[in-house]
């Protein structure tokens, strides 16, 4: 069996799945990032796939590449944010940051 | 347009009170006693040297006026003229909107600003027993004097409104923080009640606005300019009469005539004796003035169908006010100043019902009622005003005998007195006197009713003389102050008060033995103001040697 | 002289008067006694002035003309005698009011009446004033009378008249209130002055009626116009009305019934004052008012002047009979008088009505002037008893002055006679020609006119007897308090004036004969005026008779040069006179004389049979009558009557007005206040529970919205994130 788009985007699907589980449940905001990065990761393995089997080509590729940079740069802002946090609240459980709601 | 002098001297004239106001502001008020009394000094003597100018640019106006020119409708005719731009905007959907500054005196201001100007004059002598707020005090009383000399020399209405409410609100204050136990009440009153008024006239001049395009008074005189359509077009319609209707009593309010004269006994009694002088002196003259300037020859018409009601205030105005007077006597407070305010009803009557009858001579003798009116009145209050420093009493049953005591005082008062009953050979007797001669031709039997007005007005001021006057002083006026017995000293006047005086006798004498020039000063605008009512009205005796 | 001298010279009797006044009220203080010689000089140069003008006009012949035209300033015209100017005073369009004196024989003979009366009561009453405080102020208001009634006697139209007729009116006013420290003199100043205006307010309405028909005041210029058949309104009533109004003017000022009340009163005043005043010029102003407009009368109007006259005649002729104040019988008495004069005027004896004028200002001043005199000595006489109780005027503390005071009870005496009608003296002319004045219009009219001679003749009876019970009771019999037998005669200065006026009331002055008037130059000088009155509303009988129409001018304008020719012209029958009623009355002439003589004589003998001789007691009298006397000594309760109606009717409405006014008219306008406080107040409640509630309603129901929706927002990221994904996922599931 050769393995086609199919499998890539079934990974990229459970990859995806992971991410999103991970942000939901994780209530250490690092582990929440990570989700994140699992999320973006999926999209990446699928523009990847598309380059190859959809006809993207290097478009696809230069998504991708992309995306790496804006993952790099989204998780030194977003650490940023978490240090801070920590700073305020000396943790960083996202289930009791609810100031937004007031 | 007649610019006689090259100067613009009606500004001067109207504004010079308000650099005189700045000046008092300026002037640092003393940290201890001291320095106050020399503060308070300058203050006053500022007044007097500003409003003494002012006296003399109107003497000077007198002079260079020219009798034969009639003004009232005409632009040419006027003299003095100042007419530049003031407000120009652009709205939308009313469009153009401008207002001028534009002022100019006829024969029915010139008199009034030549009263204006002696008023507010002696006035200032008065003042000086001022002793609360001394700065407060005059910068409004030359804040008020620009108002009033403002309304009589406006020939835009738009102006004429702001001058006129211009000179409402330093009157508020004047009252309401200078005067009486009342004066709150007073104050209020005075105000709200002028204010019905001013809305009345500020609803007619909007309509008058859209009729005509603009609020120069002479073109809403000439029925030609209003434009089609517009709600006050063409003549006899209800609505000018409505708006005639709202003009005069809008106007009357401040004449005062029965029955919107109640704020008068009020405003007077609660007023400071200054400035019941210039309410008298020269307020009162507002209204008939309005009248003359704007109520008749705007509405003619309306003029024409009101004319019999007009003669019936006049009458009503000039018996009730006089019975009221009397009456004064008898009941209440018996009060001097009251007894003075009513007599000022009455004798306003006389101005209204000279105006009613449209003659020459009932015209003229109106305006030089308003004249006299106010110099007599102001000399009565000025009167009231000396003995109630002396004793600060100014009931008619607590004194007697003062003519022993103050002989100077009595003649004066005797002067202000006769003239007031209307003895000829005082300029009192000759301007009732033109009144009746003209009212008779007109109505006779409504003179003849008013005729009662002089034996009622003889015997008020006669008792009065009795009883202030005549007799014997009682005992607790009779030495001199002593802090201890609480009795007081009755000098006679002192050089202050017959300053403030004695100008004005020597005015009502001889206006009442050489009344021409005054006469002459109006012949020609009271005759162009009968020739604008002519058509519309009802006027006695027309046929020539009839 | 030239027309313009004469008028120039009028002028200035008429001002020096006016110069004194205004001297002694600026300077007479400082001045001290000299103020009064000073006001006495300048009287002194006035009855000069006046007397050179009086005579020049009553001899000398003045040509009709004019001088300059009626749009001058000034223009002066002479004509039928009257020689006067007319100035513009005043124009308002087509409107000239013009002023200006005028000098006639009636006007020439008033002003030596005036000035030589005002000049005797100067120097009476510098004796008789003396150590009054207000001395000087005293001459300065004689002065500024004497000016007034010059006025009112060179006044050629209805405006100078009215002016000058104030003006005497409040010269009275001060005379009389001269002693204001009394109630009672500064009173009756007061009613004086208000009685007085309520006549001029009639005189006023008259002249506004003349006035608004002919456009003019001028009295020349309203009688041509009557003359030329305009009336008034167009009517022959709305004239008599006119000229009714105008008589208003001579009741207040004359004191006729029924506005008589305030010149008794008047006797508070310094007694010169009411020599002066009240007794010989001002209240005989009025009777000069009606003499100089007797040409627009109407016959009504006449008749309607004739009754109220002879009701004043008789009405205070009978109040004279139980006074006992001195000055009070010789006010009645002056009342009465000025009642006949009226009358005269009334009934078209339009001479003897103004002669009488002349004759009784002479008696009665002198009357005053002597009363003066007594009441003097009386009043030192108790001063120096100290006595301030005793009443100086009340005869009944006088009798006995005979003795005292010769000189003034011969004066008193002489005068005395000359009011009760005895022949040779002037009193007796006068009152003879107007009794045969009402006895010959009586019989041209017939009717109920008879009761005015009627009443003119029990008059006279009267006058007689009061005058005579007065002379009595004052001077006869024994002193009947000790300060009346403690009097002495006065000095020169209060003598002299009785005596010139006592010679004065000769009947030589006036006519050589004694029994007849019309012979003397008096008579000829005044001629009854042509009147003006269109002969549909005028006596026939006073119509001047055509042919007789030329004699009249020379009467008018010439005395002196005709006097013969005039006095043959009376005696003849027929058609010399000037009318009808000038024959009848010629008639009746000598009928009157024997009556009035009659009753005269038969007042006088009354009069001392009661107080001189006792034959009757007056006492017992009294009681007989007592109802009579008492309506008498009450002056008819005319006092009463106006307190009770007229005056507490004023004073009432006038309280009610007032009250009215604070109430009524000032509550609706407090109660407009109020109202709009009430409403302001309820609006305010209205406003903040119902407009502001409904506004906070709907706040209210945003917020519990707002508060149910809000539980959504956690403010926790994990919350949002899973919402947005089941966001994305629905949008997809909606989308495909």
């Amino acid at each position: 069996m050769s393995i086609g788009l199919t499998h890539y985007l079934v990974l990229a699907a459970i990859l995806f799945s992971f991410g999103i589980f991970g942000i939901l449940t994780r209530k250490n905001a690092v582990l929440v990032l990570m989700g994140l990065e699992l999320v973006l990761n999926s999209a990446n393995i699928n523009f990847i796939a598309f380059a190859k089997f959809g006809g993207l080509n290097i478009q696809g590729h230069v998504a991708a590449i992309f995306v790496i940079i804006l993952a790099a740069a989204e998780v030194a802002v977003a650490l940023a944010i978490v240090l801070n946090i920590y700073q305020n609240y000396r943790h960083i459980n996202v289930d009791e940051i609810d100031k937004l709601k007031e | 347009m007649q610019d006689t002098i090259g100067f613009p001297i009606l500004t001067w004239l109207t504004f010079l009170p308000i650099l005189g106001m700045i000046f008092i502001l300026l002037v640092p008020s003393g940290k201890d006693e001291g320095s106050k009394q020399v503060s308070n000094t300058i203050i006053r003597w500022i007044a007097v040297v500003v409003t003494f100018i002012q006296l003399i640019l109107a003497i000077i106006v007198m002079f260079a006026y020219n009798n034969t020119l009639s003004g009232v409708n005409e632009l040419s005719s006027f003299q003095f003229v100042e007419k530049i731009p003031w407000i120009k905007a652009t709205f939308p959907l009313v469009g153009q909107f401008s207002v001028e500054y534009f002022i100019g005196i006829d024969g029915i201001s010139a008199p009034m600003v030549l009263l204006t100007a002696i008023v507010c004059f002696v006035a200032v002598f008065p003042s000086f027993n001022i002793d609360k707020a001394v700065k407060g005090y005059f910068a409004m009383y030359l804040l008020l004097d620009t108002g009033m000399m403002g309304v009589f020399v406006a020939l835009d209405f738009f102006l004429f409104y702001v001058f006129w409410e211009l000179m409402l609100l330093p009157m508020y204050f004047l009252i309401g923080i200078w005067g009486g136990p009342r004066k709150e009440y007073a104050a209020i009153k005075f105000f709200i009640y002028t204010l019905v008024g001013s809305v009345f006239m500020l609803l007619v001049m909007i309509g008058l606005y859209f009729s005509v395009g603009s609020f120069n008074m002479l073109d809403m005189m000439d029925l030609t300019k209003y434009f089609q359509g517009s709600i006050f077009e063409g003549t006899g319609t209800t609505i000018r009469y409505i708006a005639f209707m709202a003009l005069f009593i809008g106007f009357a309010i401040k004449v005062p005539s029965v029955p919107f004269h109640t704020w008068l006994p009020d405003a007077h009694v609660e007023a400071p004796t200054p400035i019941s002088v210039i309410l008298a002196g020269v307020l009162l003259k507002m209204g008939t003035y309005g009248m003359m300037r704007i109520a008749f020859p705007m509405f003619p018409d309306a003029v024409g169908y009101f004319q019999s009601l007009i003669a019936v205030v006049g009458v009503v105005s000039i018996i009730y006010g006089a019975f009221c007077a009397l009456g004064q006597h008898k009941v209440g407070m018996k009060d001097f100043k009251k007894l003075i305010a009513y007599s000022s009803v009455s004798h306003m009557g006389y101005v209204i019902l000279g105006m009613s009858s449209m003659r020459p001579e009932g015209m003229a003798g109106a305006i030089f009622q308003m004249f006299n009116h106010g110099t007599i009145t102001s000399m009565l209050f000025m009167i009231v005003g000396v003995i109630y420093d002396r004793s600060h009493k100014r009931g008619l049953d607590d004194f007697g005998g003062l003519a022993n005591k103050m002989p100077v005082y009595t003649g004066i008062m005797s002067i202000a007195f006769f003239a007031a009953i209307g003895l000829p050979g005082l300029s009192g007797f000759i301007s009732e006197a033109m009144v009746f001669l003209g009212a008779f031709k007109t109505y006779p039997v409504y003179t003849m009713i008013s005729g009662f007005g002089i034996i009622l007005g003889a015997a008020y001021m006669l008792w009065t003389l009795q009883k202030i006057f005549f007799g014997k002083l009682p005992e607790k006026w009779a030495g001199p102050w002593d802090p201890t017995k609480k009795k007081y000293k009755h000098d006679d006047l002192n050089a202050v008060e017959l300053t403030a005086l004695v100008p004005l006798a020597l005015v009502v004498i001889y206006l009442g033995i050489v009344p021409s020039p005054m006469i002459n000063l109006m012949s020609a605008s009271v005759n162009q103001l009968i020739e604008i009512m002519k058509p519309f009205v009802l006027i006695g005796g027309q046929v020539a040697g009839m | 002289m030239s027309p313009e001298n004469i008028l120039l010279l009028s002028a200035v009797v008429l001002v020096l008067p006016l110069l004194g006044f205004v001297f002694n009220i600026f300077f007479g203080k400082r001045i001290g006694k000299p103020s009064a010689w000073i006001a006495v000089i300048i009287l002194g140069i006035d009855l000069v002035l006046s007397s050179i003008l009086c005579i020049y006009k009553l001899t000398t012949d003045l040509a009709n003309q004019t001088i300059g035209s009626s749009a001058d300033t000034l223009q002066i015209i002479i004509k039928d005698g009257l020689i006067h100017s007319k100035l513009i005073w005043l124009s308002v369009g087509d409107v000239v009011i013009k002023i200006g004196i005028g000098l006639d024989n009636l006007a020439a003979i008033m002003l030596i009446v005036v000035t030589l009366i005002s000049f005797l009561v100067h120097l009476f009453s510098t004796e008789y004033m003396s150590g009054d405080p207000r001395y000087s102020r005293y001459f300065a208001y004689l002065g500024l009378f004497t000016f007034s009634m010059l006025g009112i006697v060179i006044a050629n139209n209805f405006l100078f008249m009215y002016i000058f007729w104030e003006l005497v009116g409040i010269s009275s006013y001060l005379l009389i209130g001269f002693w204001y420290e009394k109630k009672s003199a500064s009173d009756a100043g007061k009613k004086a002055f208000l009685v007085n205006r309520i006549g001029d307010l009639g005189f006023l309405i008259g002249i506004l009626i003349l006035y608004s028909t002919f456009g003019t005041f001028m009295f020349d210029e309203i009688f041509d116009g009557i003359g030329s058949g305009i009336l008034p309104f167009a009517s022959g009533s709305m004239l008599t009305i006119a000229g009714i109004c105008v008589f208003c003017g001579a009741i207040g000022k004359s004191a006729q019934w029924p506005l008589h009340v305030w010149l008794p009163d008047a006797m508070e005043g310094p007694t010169p004052v009411s020599a002066l005043i009240h007794a010989a010029t001002m209240v005989a102003a009025g009777v000069y008012l009606v003499a100089r407009v007797f040409a627009m009368f109407t016959a009504d109007a006449l008749t309607f002047i004739a009754v109220i006259g002879t009701i004043t005649a008789f009405i205070s002729a009978t109040i004279a009979l139980t006074q006992v104040d001195f000055k009070r019988v010789l006010a009645y008495s002056t009342v009465s008088q000025l009642g006949y004069m009226i009358m005269a005027l009334g009934v078209g004896s339009y001479t003897n009505g103004f002669f009488h004028l002349v004759t009784h200002a002479w008696f009665k001043a002198a009357l005053f002037l002597a009363s003066g005199s007594v009441i003097h000595a009386m009043h030192h006489s108790l001063h120096k008893m100290h006595d301030h109780h005793t009443d100086p005027q009340d005869v009944r503390n006088m009798g006995g002055l005979r003795k005292t005071m010769p000189i003034t009870y011969l004066t008193f005496l002489f005068v005395t006679l000359a009011i009760a009608g005895v022949p040779f003296t002037s009193g007796f002319l006068s009152k003879d020609g107007i009794l045969a004045g009402t006895l010959a219009y009586a019989n041209l009219t017939g009717g109920w006119h008879w009761l005015i001679p009627i009443l003119a003749f029990s008059a006279a009876g009267m006058t007689a007897f009061y005058m005579f019970r007065l002379l009595i009771l004052a001077f006869h019999g024994q002193p009947k308090t000790e300060a009346a037998a403690k009097t002495h005669e006065n000095n020169f200065v209060i003598v002299f004036p009785l005596i010139l006026l006592s010679i004065l009331s000769l009947w030589i002055f006036y006519s050589p004969d004694p029994t007849n008037a019309s012979i003397g130059w008096f008579h000829r000088a005044i001629v009854q005026p042509k009147t003006a009155v269109p002969e549909d509303y005028q006596w026939d009988f006073l119509l001047i008779e055509e042919n007789a129409g030329e004699s009249i001018k020379e009467h008018n304008q010439s005395v002196s040069n005709h006097s013969e020719h005039s006095a043959e012209q009376v005696h003849h029958a027929g058609h010399h006179y000037i009318n009808k009623f000038a024959e009848e009355e010629h008639h009746f002439h000598g009928t009157a004389m024997m009556l009035s003589l009659l009753i005269a004589g038969s007042g006088i003998l009354l009069a001392f049979l009661i107080y001189q001789f006792k034959i009757f007691s007056a006492d017992n009298l009294e009681k007989q009558f007592k109802p009579l006397h008492t309506f008498s000594f009450r002056k008819w309760y005319f006092d009463e009557l106006y307190h009770y109606t007229a005056v507490s009717g004023i004073i009432g409405l006038s309280k009610l007005l007032a009250w009215f006014d604070n109430l009524i008219i000032d509550g609706l306008v407090n109660l407009s206040a109020a109202i709009t406080r009430v409403s302001s107040y309820f609006i305010g409640h209205f406003d903040n529970i119902v407009i502001d509630g409904i506004v906070n309603l709907l706040a209210n129901i945003t917020g519990f919205f707002g508060g149910v929706l809000r539980k959504v927002q956690t403010g926790q990221v994990q919350t949002y994130i899973a919402l947005l994904i089941i966001g994305i996922i629905a949008l997809i599931y909606f989308i495909f």
